[in-house]
């Protein structure tokens, strides 16, 4: 393979993050923020999403795409720290209380959401994503309805004023960066949630570890090509349900750590977005719907919240509305995924004709890079 | 009796239940103080507004490439035609015809490159459709802000230029199918003649295009593209052919939503409208490749009388707002259970 091939193939390869870095630098300057500030807002930033986008692996890895049903996991968890806030379980013990009570809700949603996309096979991503709004319904049902009328609510601050249901926005203050501040660590200018890290850092080698275990390859067997895998005996429902149940309680944990960083809840809306900026955040990390690692997360995390936090005050400064930053910043979140997307299908599309024609010819020859 | 299962099985559970509920919904509104003859027209008003956007649905479920939430983009150029049509001071059927006219180069053009581009992505068509519906969507907010409009009642009174966030189409082409050879009876009900003229013809128009050769072939290539393929049939000219009638309709469809309810809504407002569309057409008995017209008449009736029945009757039953919990899971329930069905996914 020459030189030049090389280059090209590694353009190619990492188109979308190669373009996404250029837009980044390139809004840094006319933002007007110093590098300190950016480099203070990427290491808040990392600490709070990085969880919930590692919850998009092990979907992946068993072929089932990006999980839209992430979202289903990211409600439990508020579920949790609504009863952590009412039950005034205060500090990184209101974090655990939240994520004692979400891990069971998310484990019975992944089970459904895995069983939904067992019948939708092919299909799993818009599947996912459909589901995700049903049961937006249902938190709804459940957070405006319920709670405070069948399952009592012990302070009535948190409540509606007509009784039950519980407020637009929910106040964490009680466990609000309960965990970014248990151990306070700042080097220089730069203030890290040390801890947050360290659990992240756990999950990476939990990500790591699972990769080897029996489940793991099971999973990558399923992802690589489901007829194979069922030949050779892996029940394939069974994994994709274990990846989805996994991904859904991850994505739990996830909100958990994401929502004690901010410090407010939104109720009704907190969990609308939270598959959106994490599978936009995997792909601008230059993975694939077939392929992703744990670089991937976070190089996506890095630059696509570097952008996030440049972009309001470039668009100001460059068209004098903010808000043209903020349209752009979606623009550049929805239009990033459809982009890799498309590249994705495009490229799967070609390889398979490829080989195809090189079946035709009755040639040999293994399909080179054909697991790229 | 095998008959009648057979039935139940084609028209599925879900539909049936929707179905009973609508019933149950007009059975009980006498009691709750809901009067009949206004809430048929409020039906039939909503029906109406929204028919020709389910009916953009069609084609591109015909031809195979699944169900097009990617509508927005269609939208999008219904919404330039709209406001130009404004800017341009056109009132009355001049108005709405024209804004329809301005709208379609725009239509076209947008449907052929998504067409082009969902060419090149079989088989994932629905997830790419839905993102590039999103980014389109995002894109043109920007466009809104910073192309020269300057009608002062379309743009921003303080600054004098971006167009607002809702327009009133008042005094341009408000209600102008609405009001159209309308008959009223009573004080309550107004039955909306032009605007169901309108949408019957659009469909008619629809139903002799699925019966002309382009429309045979188009769903030759939807239901067995190998043998389309083998008859001679272009694949990617018939999708794409399908693609640009689907954004074609998605753009008028839009613009008799806003002449009905009497604004135009801009910037992020058609991020989500793809969606009730589908729904309606779901609920009709269509599945995710298969589509006619009896499916988006019956559907749409269907989706938008449970839209208009659920808030008043609900809420005055159950004393309290439920309804719009009802319809997020009702719609996205429906949508759920046509992808979940056993389908051939073309590759």
């Amino acid at each position: 393979m020459s030189g030049k091939r090389s280059i090209g193939r590694f353009l190619r390869d990492n188109a979308v993050v190669l373009i996404f870095l250029a837009i980044t630098v390139a809004a840094i300057k006319p933002s007007g923020y110093s590098l300190t500030y950016i480099g203070q807002e990427i290491i808040t930033r990392l600490g709070r999403n990085s969880f919930l986008v590692l919850a998009l692996l092990l979907p992946i890895f068993a072929g089932m795409g990006l999980n839209f049903g992430m979202t289903l996991g990211a409600m439990a968890g508020q579920i949790g720290l609504i009863f952590a806030v009412d039950w005034g379980v205060a500090g990184w013990r209101g974090l655990v209380f939240a994520v004692l009570i979400g891990v069971p809700i998310s484990v019975f949603l992944g089970w459904v959401c895995g069983k939904v996309m067992n019948k939708a096979k092919g299909r799993e991503m818009v599947t996912g994503y459909i589901l995700a709004f049903f049961m937006d319904g249902v938190y709804q049902f459940f957070v405006l309805y319920m709670l405070g009328q069948a399952i009592p609510i012990r302070s009535s601050s948190i409540l509606l004023s007509r009784g039950y249901g519980i407020r637009n926005t929910l106040n964490l203050q009680i466990v609000r960066q309960s965990l970014d501040t248990i151990v306070p660590l700042k080097i220089g200018p730069f203030v890290f949630p040390i801890v947050t890290f360290l659990v992240i850092a756990a999950l990476c080698v939990f990500v790591v570890w699972f990769k080897k275990i029996k489940l793991g390859q099971d999973m990558r067997a399923v992802g690589n090509d489901i007829v194979v895998a069922d030949a050779a005996g892996v029940p394939v429902e069974r994994t994709r349900i274990i990846a989805i149940i996994i991904s859904t309680v991850l994505a739990c944990v996830g909100q958990v750590i994401f929502l004690q960083n901010m410090g407010t809840m939104a109720t009704y809306s907190a969990h609308t977005q939270t598959g959106f900026f994490a599978v936009a955040a995997i792909l601008v990390g230059g993975a694939s719907v077939k392929r992703a690692g744990l670089p991937n997360v976070f190089i996506g995390v890095i630059l696509l919240h570097a952008l996030f936090v440049v972009s309001p005050m470039a668009g100001q400064r460059l068209f004098g509305s903010a808000m043209i930053g903020e349209y752009f910043r979606q623009f550049i979140g929805y239009g990033i995924i459809a982009l890799s997307l498309v590249l994705y299908a495009w490229r799967a599309r070609k390889e398979a004709a490829a080989a195809r024609a090189q079946q035709r010819e009755g040639e040999s020859a293994p399909v080179n890079g054909g697991a790229a | 009796m095998p008959d009648l299962k057979k039935f139940i099985t084609d028209f599925g559970w879900p539909r049936i239940i929707i179905f009973l509920f609508l019933v149950f919904l007009f059975i009980a509104a006498p009691f709750v103080n809901v009067r009949i003859d206004a809430s048929i027209a409020d039906v039939l008003n909503r029906f109406g507004q929204s028919a020709v956007l389910v009916l953009a649905l069609v084609p591109m479920v015909q031809a195979g490439c699944g169900l097009n939430f990617g509508l927005p983009l269609g939208i999008i150029g219904g919404l330039i035609g709209a406001t130009m049509s404004m800017q341009f001071g056109l009132v009355g059927f001049a108005g709405f015809f024209g804004a329809i006219a301005l709208a379609a180069p725009f239509a076209l053009a947008f449907g052929w490159g998504y067409g082009r581009l969902l060419n090149k992505v079989k088989g994932e068509e629905m997830t790419i459709a839905m993102y590039v519906g999103f980014a389109s969507v995002m894109l043109m907010s920007i466009m809104w802000l910073i192309l020269p409009y300057n009608s002062p009642k379309m743009v921003w009174g303080y600054a004098g230029k971006g167009l607002r966030t809702t327009i009133s189409v008042e005094g341009y082409w408000s209600k102008i199918l609405n009001d159209f050879l309308a008959v009223r009876i009573g004080k309550f009900f107004i039955f909306p003649t032009g605007l169901i003229l309108f949408v019957c013809f659009c469909a008619f128009l629809m139903w002799l295009f699925l019966r002309t050769k382009t429309g045979t072939a188009m769903t030759a290539v939807g239901s067995n593209p190998d043998y389309a393929r083998a008859s001679g049939i272009s694949v990617d000219k018939m999708r794409t052919i399908s693609v640009m009638l689907s954004t074609l309709l998605g753009a008028v469809g839009i613009i008799v939503y806003e002449q009905s309810f009497g604004f135009i809504q801009l910037y992020d407002s058609p991020l989500f409208m793809g969606f009730p569309a589908v729904a309606a057409l779901l609920i009709g008995g269509a599945s995710v490749n298969k589509a006619s017209m009896v499916n988006v008449l019956v559907g749409t009736i269907l989706f938008q009388g449970l839209l208009t029945m659920t808030p008043s009757v609900i809420n005055s039953l159950l004393q309290n707002d439920m309804s719009e919990v009802i319809r997020i899971m009702v719609s996205n329930g429906i949508i759920l259970y046509a992808l979940t069905r056993k389908t051939k996914v073309t590759k």
